[in-house]
């Protein structure tokens, strides 16, 4: 690790003011950045924390119904917390392990936006809004490619607005190693339409697999989806698995995800 | 009393409990006064040509003492290798130079080239950062084949070619062997991968180097399994540091796995740098360090040949390994594709004729080494391959081929130049049959296929020579060091014991197991005898723990200082009770005169050596402390057979363990919860191999799997509840503890047995085309081989 400064500020107010300073970072749980300051891969004049701000944690209900996650909640809280939308307090739970769990936080993973992510599928397949210090941002929009979002420079998320679905259901099939997503596909089935979510998959990042959709729009069934191709998306090939395998698991998690929501 | 805590007694490990509660002594918790830190600047190509070093502007960063390269070693010693191998032509191996620092060339990423003393460990990690290194790329060779291609860039300019050794075994047999096959009315012929694997202990490796001005003593404490053996590695051939002026301290290791079995260069370096700095000099490995340092493991890949006759008995094996010695000759890489190999071939089958040829390749990777195992997994996996092969191809049942060939009858002299002593492997099988209920499979496989899933049964065999130790049949086989092993018993006054040992335990156990036995020969409570270990200014010179080789060697050591011990108490007893030593019995911690009601307490005795009032001073020398030196007449061989049934997901390709059985023959167990607790450390070690863990290199020697993104170890959840059964028993001859070894074993035995289950599950599917998939068998592989 380089040497940097630390604030831990109490209001997002004072965050803001201190992520003004060159080079100065956000700092979430950690559970990316620390690793990544440990390589030396990164080296931020500042950090600063953001999990001492009440405005940036915890879960509630909006007044539209959506589900509001503070962006500063963790992992653990969104598994215990989340009951109403059961398929995403699912996928928080099986996101690395009880001490990732414990210190990651959602606003952390969606800011980063590593294509093997857990969270980015949600997010995406709910249409969620991603609400920031200055602006809302339609997850459509959000999600710009591979470990890069729509967020400017000094900007935070503070909290993510998901409706909620009439079913939903993530299917995880992990990289053996990282244990991250080799493929996971998010499926949630709204009054308008089926939004399906696909992670881990594209050289792009997470996206969204249109045909899937509008397939399970009129029929959500596994069966439904049997008879289409896989995205074309550029798929990652890599020791874990080639794009063919890549490809062929986005169908089989998607199957199983409708199969699981029901 | 005594029984209960003696041999055979389940004894909890009393050294966990330090483990446990976090006040375990690594290496990581010493620290000295005035202690500098290293950081090494280590080459991030595979290979090239140094051209220059500037170290000026990293000398000015805030806190350096003193930056070293290469050329501060010259006229130096390089890293020895401790095993010499002869090729077929009867000529040495092609040996090379390996520097503490790098002179003239990297050859690995991750070779050192300059180190960095500073103040405190980032100071060093900073002006690492400024140093420049002018490096010309070379093309660097990381396939085996492509390596001993006429014109492939060589690895070292000095040598020939990049072939470390090309040999034969038995070489005599060899065209007998070619008889047998051109004979043969089958042959079943596997060609396969034996992966590359990172160790990867839970404790990176560290040392810390210490000099003492006043004295001229030199001290490093370093996470290794021998302590003994740096000692006299270092020192005769690197530093030049006579014994008596250097100790070397192994305190609490976590976890070796044979990586920490080898002097690398870190330990060299911080001990030469103390001495030059005349300060305390630590390193502490990172763990993306440990990735490109420590010596990988396996990393073969084989043609294996079976021949058999008409009745499907086996008639001839031959193989072709090509073995990846890395970049340079780790401490003892030569031993491992060869004589912890060749001698294997036979496994535990009769059959008569054996040719085993290996070519021993340099590459620009790190040195690969023993692991776990070492050379014995390699022989068991290509062997159980190729014979469930060989049953698939004939249509007969796997096991019953196997029953058919085995060896019955002991001491049994291979083709491969070791003789078993004893064995059983008709009992351990049929132990198998019924612990993995075999006769329940089609039941289970039923309903695996009502669950959608694919259900493959994978049975095999193994046949390790451990307590690896005879020095003259080793030395004859190319070791340039003794193996035997040591131990002081040190009896106070009081009565308790200290034994030191030679054999040094990084997980083992020893601290429980070892006063286990010297209490039951003694009869007193174990907690009367402590353990000392991994101090070479403590323990007499011994060769450390690797090759299940402790309580074989180590304690049947332990054996014979305690006998001697025992005899003297007798002599002072017989004194004091005014009898003939030969009329002393010992039992129970009692001395009595037989025959009559006359008894002294083992405390009265120990006493009356320390306190000689009343003391035959005319005979025996007051104190009661004896050495012994052990070294066995031959290996021990722990035999067994092992079955795993898989569930192969269709859509997927993943392999899940559904269960996991393991029959050993370890001869006698002196704890049956530490032994077990060894098997089931080997068998997830196996299983990691089958399924998850891979060393990955790219074509320019980059390393794909520096760190566990994507290096996957195995986790609790990725093995299930072993069924694990040690009651067959056929003691060692040749020991007096009648004991084997139980270290390696599962490691040895159980990749096999997994990659045969998957096969099974794949073909009993209908995949028939799938005759082997190569190791690890992860999702992806395993897809890929059902698309066809
Ligand atoms: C062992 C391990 C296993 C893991 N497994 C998984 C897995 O299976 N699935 C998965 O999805 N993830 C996994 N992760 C990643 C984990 O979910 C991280 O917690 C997450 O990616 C980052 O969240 P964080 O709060 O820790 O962010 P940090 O590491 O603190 O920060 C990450 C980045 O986001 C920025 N940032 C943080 N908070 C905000 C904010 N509110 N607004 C703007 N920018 C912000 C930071 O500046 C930084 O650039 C794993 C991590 C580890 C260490």
């Amino acid at each position: 690790m380089y040497a940097f400064d630390f604030e831990r500020p109490a209001t997002i107010d004072d965050a803001l003011k201190a992520l003004g300073a060159e080079d100065a970072q956000a700092l979430g749980g950690g559970q990316t950045l620390i690793p990544t300051l440990k390589s030396r891969l990164a080296s931020p004049s500042k950090l600063v924390s953001l999990t001492a701000i009440p405005e940036l944690k915890g879960i509630s209900t909006g007044d539209d119904g959506t589900l509001c996650i503070g962006a500063a909640t963790t992992h653990a809280e969104v598994a215990a917390g989340a009951g109403a939308y059961p398929a995403l307090a699912a996928l928080a739970g099986n996101i690395g392990d009880p001490a990732v769990r414990n210190r990651g936080t959602i606003g952390g993973s969606l800011a980063n936006n590593d294509p093997s992510a857990c969270y980015p599928a949600a997010a995406l397949a709910s249409g969620a809004t991603i609400v920031t210090n200055s602006r809302r941002i339609p997850a459509d929009e959000f999600f710009d490619g591979m470990f890069t979002t729509a967020l400017e420079e000094g900007e935070i998320i503070v909290e993510v607005h998901f409706p909620i679905p009439q079913a939903a259901n993530y299917q995880k099939f992990e990289q053996p190693a990282s244990r991250f997503a080799l493929v996971g596909v998010f499926v949630a089935r709204y009054p308008d339409g089926v939004r399906v979510a696909v992670t881990g998959a594209a050289e792009d990042g997470v996206f969204r697999w249109a045909e899937a959709e509008a397939a399970l729009a009129s029929d959500f069934s596994a069966g439904a989806i049997a008879g289409l191709d896989v995205p074309g998306n550029a798929m990652i090939g890599d020791l874990h698995g080639s794009p063919e395998y890549r490809a062929h698991l986005v169908k089989v998690m998607t199957g199983r995800a409708v199969k699981a929501a029901g | 009393m005594p029984k209960d805590g003696g041999i055979g007694a389940s004894t909890k490990r009393r050294e966990d409990i330090r483990f446990l509660t976090g006040t375990g002594q690594y290496t990581d918790d010493i620290n000295l006064r005035g202690q500098a830190h290293v950081a090494f600047l280590r080459s991030d190509v595979a290979h090239g040509r140094i051209k220059g070093i500037d170290t000026q502007a990293a000398a000015a960063m805030p806190g350096v003492v003193r930056i070293f390269t290469g050329a501060d070693f010259e006229g130096i010693g390089g890293l020895p290798c401790g095993w010499q191998v002869t090729d077929r032509q009867g000529n040495p191996m092609q040996e090379p130079g390996h520097p503490v620092l790098a002179q003239g060339k990297v050859r690995h990423v991750g070779d050192p080239i300059a180190a960095v003393v500073a103040e405190t460990r980032e100071q060093a990690r900073d002006a690492v950062e400024a140093i420049e290194v002018d490096i010309e790329e070379l093309p660097a060779v990381v396939d085996m084949k492509a390596a001993l291609a006429e014109g492939a860039p060589k690895v070292h300019d000095d040598l020939s070619s990049n072939l470390c050794y090309d040999w034969g075994f038995v070489e005599e047999n060899k065209a007998a062997v070619e008889e047998a096959f051109a004979k043969a009315a089958h042959v079943t012929t596997l060609e396969l991968v034996n992966n590359r694997l990172i160790a990867n202990p839970m404790e990176p490796r560290v040392a810390v180097g210490d000099f003492a001005p006043h004295s001229g003593d030199s001290t490093l404490y370093t996470t290794s399994q021998n302590p003994h053996v740096i000692r006299l590695l270092m020192g005769a051939f690197v530093l030049g540091i006579p014994e008596h002026k250097l100790r070397v301290v192994a305190p609490d290791v976590g976890g070796g796995f044979g990586s920490k079995i080898f002097h690398y260069a870190e330990e060299a370096f911080c001990t030469f740098a103390a001495k030059q700095l005349k300060r305390p000099v630590k390193w502490t490995s990172s763990r993306a360090e440990a990735f490109m340092s420590d010596a990988h493991g396996r990393d073969h890949v084989t043609k294996i040949e079976l021949a058999l006759d008409a009745e499907n008995n086996f008639t001839a094996l031959r193989t072709e390994t090509h073995a990846n010695m890395g970049a340079y000759l780790s401490t003892f890489a030569p031993s491992v594709p060869t004589w912890l190999h060749g001698t294997l071939m036979a496994g535990n089958y009769k059959t008569p004729l054996i040719y085993v040829n290996v070519k021993a390749v340099f590459t620009n990777t790190v040195p690969v080494d023993a692991y776990r195992g070492a050379g014995r997994p390699e022989a068991t996996y290509q062997l159980e391959r190729v014979i469930d092969k060989a049953a698939r191809e004939l249509g007969v049942d796997p096991i019953a081929l196997r029953r058919q060939n085995f060896v019955t009858e002991f001491p049994y002299a291979t083709p491969v130049a070791v003789e078993y002593d004893t064995g059983d492997y008709v009992a351990t099988m049929d132990k198998l049959e019924q612990i993995a209920d075999l006769a329940g499979f089609e039941k289970r496989l039923a309903e695996s296929k009502a669950r959608g899933k694919l259900r493959g049964l994978g049975v095999n065999c193994y046949i390790e020579a451990c307590g690896i130790a005879p020095s003259n049949l080793v030395g004859q086989l190319g070791a340039r060091a003794g193996l035997y092993e040591s131990a002081t018993v040190r009896v106070n006054a009081t009565g308790g014991l200290v034994v030191m040992t030679g054999s040094h335990s990084h997980g083992q156990g020893h601290e429980t197991s070892f006063p286990q036995v010297v209490a039951d020969m003694i009869g007193i409570d174990a907690n009367m005898v402590e353990i000392e270990h991994g101090d070479t200014d403590k323990a007499p010179m011994g060769m450390g723990t690797y090759g299940s080789r402790s309580l074989a060697v180590g304690g049947s050591a332990i054996v014979r200082a305690t006998e001697k011990i025992i005899a003297k108490a007798k002599k002072i007893a017989a004194h004091i009770m005014e009898a003939s030593a030969d009329d002393i019995e010992l039992k129970d911690g009692r001395f009595t005169v037989a025959g009559t009601d006359k008894s002294l307490a083992w405390g009265d005795v120990t006493l009356a050596a320390y306190v000689p009032h009343n003391y035959p001073l005319e005979e025996l020398e007051p104190g009661l402390e004896e050495t012994a030196f052990y070294d066995p007449s031959n290996f021990t061989y722990p035999a067994g057979a092992y079955a795993c049934e898989v569930e192969v997901d269709p859509e997927t390709g993943k392999v899940t363990i559904e269960s996991f059985a393991a029959a050993d023959d370890f001869g006698n167990i002196v704890n049956p919860m530490i032994v077990s607790g060894q098997v089931h450390g080997g068998l997830a070690q196996g299983i990691g191999q089958a399924l998850l863990e891979g060393c990955v290199y790219d074509e320019n020697g980059q390393l794909l799997t520096g760190s566990y993104m994507d290096y996957a170890m195995p986790r609790a959840a990725d093995v299930p509840f072993y069924s694990v059964d040690h009651s067959c028993q056929t003691p060692c001859t040749h020991n007096p503890l009648g004991v084997k070894g139980c270290g390696e074993a599962g490691a040895i035995g159980s990749p096999p047995a997994v990659v045969n289950a998957v096969v099974d599950a794949l073909q009993r599917a209908g995949h028939t085309g799938v005759t082997h998939i190569d190791m690890p068998l992860s999702p992806s592989r395993v897809w890929s081989a059902m698309q066809g």
